[in-house]
């Protein structure tokens, strides 16, 4: 069985009146990669700063590792970068890695390699305070690793850096995740949670509207984009069919949902039959974008 | 022994820290230079070491009065060093990465207990030098007497810096908090001030004087009096001119007792201000 490393129960967090997040109750498993998405301001950084021993629960609880480990003993065995990185300017990189260590109590010994793994290393000696914000993001990323966490957590680890720093950050997110740490992974940038989560949290107002795999969001069997010189004998054919809930026109085309299971083929074989020829048919799934417009609107 | 480590680490690679750490101490061991001075007001010509501020068992009292001047520089850095840890966010760090408030707390006050007994231990070592140039008297029972300006002297700079820490963790801002340290010291004053002056109107039977010394700095200026007046030859001068002083200059025990509640307050006001903040 998976072990479990995070439980959250009822948690709340209140101020004032203001509930910010709401009644959460979610758990974490070993070994899958999790995407905690939400608008801003839904309550994804409170939560992460409840179970990050930084902000106090109104009401409910947590739990690391099934309860064995006090709170600040779990961090210990984690690694967590949230918001913004948070170092100390007067010193090097190499001074703060070692603090870290020390407060984790670590052995020092993998500091070169997380430098080297996020190209810091020939900047080693350099103090924190002259790094770009790159490369802060990367060293808090290294800082995040030196102690080989079991749970990576990462809140928004792209907000602020421009392409080629959003890419390289990604191409690292990916390369852990593939070497089987557990990751979870706060944003609002839906394609960055896509590419790399098999596992998805949907908070919005601080409530979970969603927990479960990411094709999973929505129930949805995909949609048809569909051109023809006729358009409107397609329509009028596609309405008359008990698999499509509904028929959109846009500036591509059609847009066929379905509400049932229909494969490229037979449809093209019904048309077939009808004497109508499209241009341009194609099966597409909704993007995550899409599922969690629809998921955060629709309730 | 981690957490002092760890706060060691953070003032260590502190340049601004490192600087006024090592002034200090080099500070106090400049008041070896008092001996020198020569002071020369008209027909009165004297010099300080031969005045008897190093004669044993008078030097623990001076030098310790002296020396606890300096205490100003590591209040400095124990305030800008908290100020750091709020304005640089690595509070938030430092509990994210494993350290619990308590921890964080404690690494604070070892770090203050190392310096003080640090500090405690190099005035005891240069009154023993000093002493023992300077001093007209060399018995052992007499150098080793009023040794417990010694201990006045430790709970003095940790009344203090307990105060600092405080101050630093409720306003956050190292600047802010040294300057309400600085108001602090003039609302005593006011304090004092108006009761003197009301007070015995309402409660004939308390003195202001009575009230101030719970005052948690006036209690740690207490710790040790002033002992300028104490020195053979102002008392002599006073004596001429008709103003004979009469003044314990003692260490009470019921002062001792008043600092180190307002530590224990400190720290426990301290612990509860992390405890209940959210970062």
């Amino acid at each position: 069985m998976e072990q479990t490393l995070l439980q959250l129960n009822q948690l709340s967090k209140s101020y004032g009146r203001l509930k910010a997040v709401d009644q959460l109750t979610i758990t974490l498993k070993k070994g899958n990669v999790y995407g905690l998405l939400g608008p801003n301001g839904s309550g994804k950084s409170t939560t992460l700063g409840m179970v990050l021993n930084v902000v106090n629960p109104t009401s409910g609880s947590f739990q690391w590792y099934q309860g064995a480990l006090d709170t600040h003993q779990a961090l210990k065995q984690i690694g967590a970068i949230i918001e913004r990185p948070n170092f100390y300017p007067y010193m090097t990189a190499l001074q703060n890695l070692n603090l870290i260590c020390k407060i984790k109590q670590c052995s020092t010994d993998s500091i070169q390699e997380k430098l080297e793994l996020v190209g810091l290393w020939e900047r080693r000696h350099s103090k924190f305070r002259t790094y770009s914000l790159g490369m802060k993001q990367r060293l808090a990323i290294a800082a995040a690793l030196v102690n080989d966490p079991e749970l990576l957590i990462l809140d928004e680890p792209t907000n602020g850096l421009d392409p080629e720093g959003i890419h390289q950050i990604r191409a690292l997110i990916t390369k852990i995740a593939e070497e089987g740490t557990t990751i979870l992974l706060a944003s609002h940038l839906l394609d960055e949670v896509e590419k790399v989560c098999n596992q998805v949290i949907v908070l919005k107002n601080g409530v979970k509207y969603y927990e479960g795999p990411v094709d999973g969001i929505t129930q949805t069997y995909g949609y048809f984009e569909l051109k023809a010189k006729n358009l409107e004998a397609l329509e009028s054919f596609l309405k008359e069919i008990d698999e499509v809930e509904t028929v959109e026109k846009n500036t591509n085309g059609l847009k066929a949902v379905l509400n049932a299971p229909l494969a490229s083929e037979e449809l093209s074989e019904k048309l077939a039959k009808a004497q109508i020829f499209v241009t341009h048919l194609a099966k597409k799934k909704p993007s995550l974008e899409d599922q969690f417009l629809s998921l955060t609107q629709n309730q | 022994m981690r957490l002092l480590s760890i706060e060691l680490f953070k003032i260590w690679h502190n340049k601004t820290s490192r600087v006024l750490i090592l002034g200090y101490f080099l500070l106090i061991f400049s008041i070896a230079i008092l001996s020198t001075i020569n002071v020369e007001f008209g027909p009165i010509k004297f010099n300080l070491a031969e005045q008897g501020i190093f004669n044993f068992p008078y030097i623990w009292h001076f030098n310790t009065f002296v020396i606890a001047l300096l205490k100003i520089f590591f209040a400095i850095i124990i305030v800008a060093m908290i100020g750091n840890e709020y304005s640089y966010k690595t509070l938030k760090q430092n509990l994210i990465d494993g350290l619990s408030k308590s921890e964080f707390l404690r690494s604070k006050i070892y770090a203050i207990v190392a310096f003080v007994t640090l500090s405690t231990l190099l005035v005891f070592v240069i009154n023993l030098i000093l002493g023992g140039i300077y001093s007209d008297y060399n018995e052992f029972q007499i150098i080793f007497s009023d040794l417990e300006y010694l201990l006045a002297y430790a709970i003095k700079l940790f009344g203090f810096f307990t105060f600092c820490l405080f101050l630093a963790i409720l306003i956050k801002r190292s600047a802010f908090a040294l300057g309400f340290l600085a108001l602090w010291q003039v609302f005593e004053g006011i304090a004092y001030g108006l009761m003197r002056w009301k007070l015995s109107d309402f409660i004939p039977v308390l003195s202001a004087e009575q009230v101030i010394k719970f005052f948690p700095l006036q209690a740690i200026g207490n710790l040790i009096k002033e002992p300028f007046t104490r020195l053979s030859a102002i008392q002599n001068i006073a004596d001429q001119i008709g103003e004979g002083f009469t003044k314990d200059y003692g260490i009470s025990i019921l002062n001792i007792i008043i600092v180190l509640v307002w530590s224990g307050l400190f720290i426990w006001g301290s612990y509860g201000l992390l405890k209940r903040r959210d970062l």
